[in-house]
């Protein structure tokens, strides 16, 4: 914060002289992941050539856990700068929007309104703009050893198992999992929430509403057993319990395992570090148990916010306005390549898509195929999920017992949050 | 005898008074309020002892409790006979000495963080060094740090490996302040090595033996930061330990709760160490 006193002048002396010639410096806190950090790099660069007298300072924070501490602490003693980047849904909420972020209602034209509803705090007002594509979570599958064992695309979780037993026969990983960075050891739960939407369609409101428990509702109940499942068919690679995200994007980019259930923002790495197996690797919905109700997961995209202890508000407004435009979607699909649909009106991805890509959109594109993950629908997310999800995938407590405890770590979450019927 | 007045006047105290009460004095009873509390850093809502009710209940916090418990002990008893046995040694005047005692201490001085990922790497199931070594000799080694019944051991080796230093440098003070005299007149008395070990050395190096076991209990018990490095208290909760279960309720902006956790914690170090410290020192003995 040394630019801090220096800065304030300048904008008090910007304020007097109608932004004249007033040189500003945004602050902007993103996570660290290489997408997000191109694609800020991208938009701010083309935003600074355009209004020179803006210039940015980017500080990467942690992901996961950290990043979420980092956050509330910085919004809480005003220190979060000017832009700030972070999750929308659930992990939103729980920045009490209200007390800590701008309301942004007024620049949000361009933005399409499932969005909106993911970045609106409790009071009514829109605080947020999407940053970068909307996700679907799912199972990328190697292509090379789908076609050598001739298998085909599964629609339901026992046609997915029948292929991982011919998978291990073969004497391949089946499934290629990564407890060694905790959060993606959650897939199979979050991914099965259209399954389970698709079961149970008031899930979200009952579950929210403190009436429907993860370990009484079979449906829900499901995602849990997925990973009691696979483990228990010795699926899993060896390393399992250590490996991390990046060892799981190359194990199915490369072929050492089958399947990997994870977001497909990994493509973005996929992109990066295995170019040449870019082709190689394609996308399929989490199967349920009907086949002809087959349809994805989607994670919204994180949105871009401004800290109400900002002192540059209305030249951080402006920039924010420049990223929901479509202008600003073309730059971020520049930067990072389609990865998925941005939620900006009239945002066109290119045709050349990869082949991950191409087998997400026909979701997109049909109707009640896709179903926002729960974090979307409800403001509870129990912390504890990726600890239990671990202990599940590692055979340490069987699926019914993380499920009720899962409901308990909810629980907690909902009373923090203050909300009724808790 | 009538004491003499201090030529210094009391205000003269008001600095230190100043720092001590508004880092220490403050904070430690703002905790004690806000552990009361649910409190999301905006706002405060007084809730009497529901936080301290819900960390009991906190499925995963009596394992935490129990391996709090099992990590402090095993890394402060091993840290105690190790480091006295290789304190004996690295003052025996062996080949060596001096650079063998910095080789000992040398991992004092590294940092956990850097520890930690080092150990992950030396650890890795397939890949790691000490499971390469063990599969020459026909062992098929376990996955150390992801398998639950493991995991909490492999941390506290670590933390032996990393922490054996200061206990031997501690000794090593001990066995220097051991007047040679004893040991003469034991060898006259025809006492093998063996004897003097147990006759002489082990008693008279009994306060450096007080210093370490208190030091590496505490220690033990509010260990974080290698626990974190390795297995961040996984697989699942399985090496989770009272200091990581508090933390990961801070990330999940649990103020109020996890601030109850910190009490606890403290209670609970004051509980085992007070009495220790008492019981050490009233058996002071002299030979």
């Amino acid at each position: 914060m040394r630019h801090y006193p220096s800065a304030a002048l300048l904008a008090a002396f910007a304020l007097s002289a109608g932004f004249a010639h007033a040189e500003t410096v945004l602050s902007v806190t993103t996570d660290g992941n290489a997408e997000t950090v191109a694609a800020m790099e991208a938009l701010t660069a083309a935003y600074t050539a355009a209004h020179p007298d803006i210039t940015f300072e980017i500080e990467n924070r942690p992901g996961g856990a950290d990043g979420d501490n980092l956050v509330k602490t910085r919004l809480a003693t005003g220190e979060a700068g000017d832009i700030l980047q972070y999750n929308s849904g659930s992990l939103f909420q729980a920045l009490k929007p209200v007390d800590t972020l701008v309301d942004l209602s007024d620049i949000q034209g361009s933005v399409i309104d499932s969005f909106k509803s993911v970045v609106t705090a409790p009071d009514g007002t829109i605080r947020g703009v999407p940053f970068g594509p909307a996700m679907g979570g799912g199972i990328y599958y190697n292509k090379k050893i789908y076609a050598e064992l001739g298998l085909s695309v599964p629609k339901t979780w026992a046609e997915f198992m029948a292929n991982n037993e011919r998978i291990k026969a073969a004497g391949k990983v089946a499934v290629a999992q990564t407890y060694g960075d905790t959060w993606s050891s959650q897939l199979f739960v979050l991914a099965d929430f259209y399954n389970v939407q698709a079961a149970v369609p008031t899930f979200a409101a009952d579950y929210t509403a403190n009436k429907a428990k993860y370990a009484t509702t079979p449906a829900a109940m499901a995602g849990f057993q997925h990973l009691e499942d696979v483990y228990k068919a010795g699926y899993l690679n060896e390393d399992f319990g250590v490996a991390k995200f990046d060892d799981g994007v190359r194990m199915v980019a490369t072929g050492e395992a089958a399947h990997y259930p994870m977001l497909t923002f990994a493509l973005g790495n996929i992109k990066q570090n295995f170019p040449e197996n870019l082709e190689d690797v394609g996308f399929f919905a989490q199967p349920g148990d009907d086949p002809a109700r087959n349809g994805l997961t989607v994670w919204m995209p994180a949105g871009l916010y401004i800290p109400a202890a900002s002192t540059h508000v209305a030249e951080a407004k402006d920039f924010l306005a420049f990223v929901a435009s479509v202008e600003g979607c073309n730059i971020m699909i520049g930067a990072n390549g389609a990865t998925g649909p941005y939620l900006i009106k009239g945002c066109e991805l290119p045709k050349d898509v990869p082949g991950a890509v191409a087998d997400m959109m026909p979701y997109f594109q049909a109707d009640g195929m896709t179903a926002p993950a729960l974090e979307f629908l409800s403001p509870i997310k129990g912390p504890a999920l990726e600890q239990i999800t671990v202990e599940v995938g590692s055979g340490i407590r069987p699926a019914a017992e993380a499920a009720a405890l899962y409901d308990q770590d909810v629980e907690k979450q909902a009373k923090q949050l203050g909300l009724p019927n808790w | 005898m009538k004491q003499r007045p201090s030529p210094y006047p009391y205000w003269f105290v008001l600095p230190a008074a100043v720092v001590f009460v508004t880092l220490f004095l403050v904070p430690t009873v703002a905790s004690f309020w806000f552990s009361m509390t649910r409190w999301d850093l905006f706002t405060a809502e007084f809730i009497g002892w529901d936080n301290y009710r819900q960390f009991f209940k906190e499925p995963f916090l009596v394992q935490g409790l129990v391996n709090t418990l099992i990590y402090a002990f095993v890394t402060s008893a091993t840290k105690s006979v190790l480091g006295l046995l290789l304190a004996v040694l690295l003052t025996s005047g062996i080949l060596w000495q001096g650079f063998l005692r910095s080789v000992v201490f040398f991992p004092v001085l590294v940092s956990t963080i850097g520890v930690g990922i080092t150990f992950q790497a030396l650890m890795h199931p397939t890949k790691g060094v000490i499971n390469l070594a063990l599969s020459w000799v026909g062992i098929d080694g376990p996955s150390w740090l992801s398998d639950p019944g493991l995991a909490l051991y492999s941390v506290a080796f670590i933390d032996l490996w990393k922490g054996v230093g200061l206990a031997t440098l501690i000794y090593i003070a001990g066995l220097a302040a051991i007047s040679p005299d004893y040991y003469e007149a034991a060898r006259i008395d025809g006492a093998t090595r063996i004897q003097q070990f147990w006759r002489v050395t082990l008693p008279l190096v009994r306060p450096a033996t007080v210093t370490v076991i208190t030091l590496s209990l505490i220690g033990g018990l509010r260990s974080f930061d290698i626990i974190w490095a390795t297995t961040r208290g996984g697989p699942g909760f399985s090496s989770d330990v009272l200091a990581s279960v508090i933390y990961k309720q801070y990330q999940a902006g649990f103020y109020g709760l996890a601030t109850a956790g910190n009490v606890i914690l403290f209670l609970l170090i004051a509980i085992i160490i007070l009495p220790l410290t008492w019981w050490f020192s009233s058996r002071e003995v002299d030979l």
